[in-house]
């Protein structure tokens, strides 16, 4: 171990005692440095959600300004509340959610696993199955839009060739019993490796050492896996649902692109059903109340699972 | 060599490879599709069953930079032998070029709202980001609920105050106002990203060199941003990739001047349904670059992805 002189000077100094030589300073440079961040934030991330609120009390639209704007209170809030087609909009994102969410899990782990196997050429592979998740969501569904056709289509070639039904006898965007589905594929396939790459660094955070105990105690694999593998990735794993929900929660680009909501408003997603309201209905007052009403809603349910994360992570 | 008694053995290796392999390949079947529609002409992009093996034309790209309009056997007699490739593969359809699209436009913007928001976000984070990381500052301790909220909001939601606002102060549709609006959002990611980079440089090295009689800021400068570059790198990927693929916000707040390539890319339509070679030639030109940044760049990338989530 290299113990030059500097390092040896630099410990003998205690760091209050530096800050306190050039405190002023300090303090000032930590302002400027600061600032300008928080302005930005503050401008362009609470500003206006402290707008939205104030405009959902409203019933004003952006395409009449010069209509008089007037306090409705509640009155946005009751009718967003009690619009049935919100419900079945919350029920189509909630169906999305599960299905992505346990597909994603149970893929991205077992691929993890298999990649934690460190067999040659594992760095490759994984580079190779994490390309989609770096691409344009909105570009992609547009594309995917083409492998879904009927009979042109790769995705309905694949599939036929493999089940022997007539690839024109189905489309995936066009079926009522297939879009939600259509959509439910496609992100799997983007995100899936976001789900990997999290697990495989909770499976690499593991020490050895505990397995090499395990062995000794002779543990059988089976046995490793649920009790040693699985406690100790469940954090991760968690953490990566918490940001795959909350993604899909908002869900708006892919789906817009792939499938715009239908068959009739089968696929419709909160985000896409609200962008309707706010932006060709504009309803803006309507509009920012079911904002609001969102907002609240993953707050809340973020607020209860991090609670649950802390937990799993303090045992 | 040793080995320990928890090494995968070599048939468990050999399973483990063919299945990802196997995932592997059908995750990159699409992209590779969109790649090779782009080379086909708009009769092999719909052939039944879907060719794998065609003849490859630059049909597609031509499209995609060009308007055309039809034209009679007599107009394009009157024309003469055309006088360049691009011209040729045009008529060859019985069609004229009108003049030029307005992709090369779109993917300007795309660059120019891509890497201005980049820069600005990696300046405005390194500075705020070593100032979490050193001083005493307030809120510091809610940098993180700052990064969960601004990502709880859907776009569509924080669109409407921004469109309101964008409008009152004339940034609507401008570069400036793209600009901003996304070193916004990438700013309170970066700066969590980056305070765990300059939170790894020791301490010791900084107060070396202020009492060598260096001033903080130099210290900053000279001492922290060298050591932090990798983090700086691979932050800035980060802001890149999400400017260049983001949406919904382009789609709501832009609309001529200041618009990027994703919402013009699936509005690309030929005459008598959709261009598909145009639209994938579109999508190569825009996913391609990702990709091979993606490759060339996985060590970076793929430490930076795990470490802003699992740092939580």
């Amino acid at each position: 171990m290299l113990d030059t002189s500097i390092d040896r000077a630099a410990r003998a100094t205690p760091p209050a005692v530096a800050r306190r030589i050039r405190g002023l300073s300090d303090r000032a440079i930590a302002w400027i440095f600061v600032a300008p961040s928080i302005f930005l934030l503050l401008a362009v991330n609470i500003f206006p959600l402290i707008w939205t609120i104030r405009l959902s009390f409203t019933n004003f639209r952006v395409n009449r300004p010069n209509a008089e704007v007037e306090f409705v209170g509640l009155k946005n809030y009751i009718s967003v509340l009690t619009n049935g087609d919100i419900w079945l909009t919350m029920q189509a994102t909630a169906h999305f959610l599960i299905a992505t969410l346990v597909l994603q899990v149970l893929i991205g782990f077992s691929l993890a696993y298999l990649i934690n196997k460190k067999f040659r050429g594992n760095d490759l592979w994984t580079t190779i199955i994490v390309l989609p998740m770096m691409l344009s969501p909105a570009v992609v569904g547009n594309f995917w839009t083409f492998l879904y056709q009927p009979q042109i289509g790769l995705f309905n070639y694949a599939v036929g060739f493999l089940t022997g039904t007539d690839p024109s006898s189905f489309s995936m965007i066009g079926d009522a019993s297939l879009a939600p589905w259509a959509i439910v594929i496609v992100d799997t396939w983007m995100w899936t490796p976001f789900v990997m790459l999290i697990c495989l660094a909770g499976l690499r955070s593991i020490p050895n050492s505990i397995y090499e105990a395990a062995e000794c105690d002779r543990a059988s694999k089976w046995r490793q896996f649920w009790t040693i593998t699985i406690p100790m990735v469940l954090p991760f794993l968690m953490l990566a649902i918490l940001f795959r929900g909350i993604e899909n929660f908002k869900m708006f680009d892919l789906v817009v692109q792939l499938t715009g909501g239908g068959p009739g408003s089968i696929t419709e997603l909160t985000s896409i059903n609200l962008k309707r309201e706010a932006f060709e209905k504009w309803r803006t007052g309507y509009a920012s109340a079911y904002a609001v009403i969102l907002f609240v809603t993953v707050f809340g349910l973020a607020s209860i699972y991090v609670k649950a994360l802390n937990k799993v992570k303090q045992r | 060599m040793s080995y320990s008694v928890t090494d995968p053995s070599g048939r468990q290796k050999w399973i483990a490879a063919t299945l990802v392999t196997l995932y592997a390949v059908i995750t990159i079947l699409p992209l590779l599709w969109i790649i090779g529609t782009s080379f086909k002409s708009p009769s092999d992009a719909i052939a039944y069953p879907p060719k794998t093996l065609f003849t490859p034309t630059l049909e597609g790209y031509v499209n995609l930079f060009t308007t055309r309009t039809r034209a009679s056997e007599e107009e394009l007699k009157t024309l003469g032998e055309p006088t360049t490739w691009y011209d040729r593969i045009v008529r060859r359809d019985g069609f004229i070029i009108a003049g030029p699209s307005r992709f090369p436009e779109r993917f300007t913007n795309s660059i120019i709202i891509g890497f201005g928001s980049t820069v600005l976000c990696i300046v405005l984070g390194t500075a705020a980001a070593y100032a979490f990381s050193r001083f005493k500052v307030p809120l510091k301790d809610d940098l993180l609920f700052f990064i969960l909220s601004t990502r709880m909001m859907p776009p569509v939601a924080v669109a409407i105050p921004i469109f309101l606002m964008f409008r009152q102060l004339g940034l609507n549709d401008t570069h400036a106002g793209m600009i901003l609006l996304y070193t916004a959002v990438n700013l309170s990611l970066a700066v969590w990203l980056l305070k765990g980079f300059i939170d790894e440089i020791p301490i010791e090295y900084e107060e070396a060199a202020l009492i060598d009689g260096y001033t903080r800021f130099q210290a900053f400068y000279k001492v922290v941003i060298p050591q932090a570059m990798t983090g700086i790198a691979s932050t800035a990927i980060f802001c890149l990739i999400f400017a260049w693929n983001e949406y919904a916000f382009a789609v709501l707040l832009t609309s001529g001047t200041a618009q990027t390539a994703p919402p013009f890319i699936p509005t690309i339509i030929g005459v008598g349904g959709q261009d598909w070679p145009a639209v994938a030639a579109g999508a190569t030109l825009f996913l391609v670059p990702v990709m091979i940044f993606t490759i060339v760049l996985r060590k970076h990338l793929l430490r930076g992805i795990t470490f802003g989530a699992v740092r939580k």
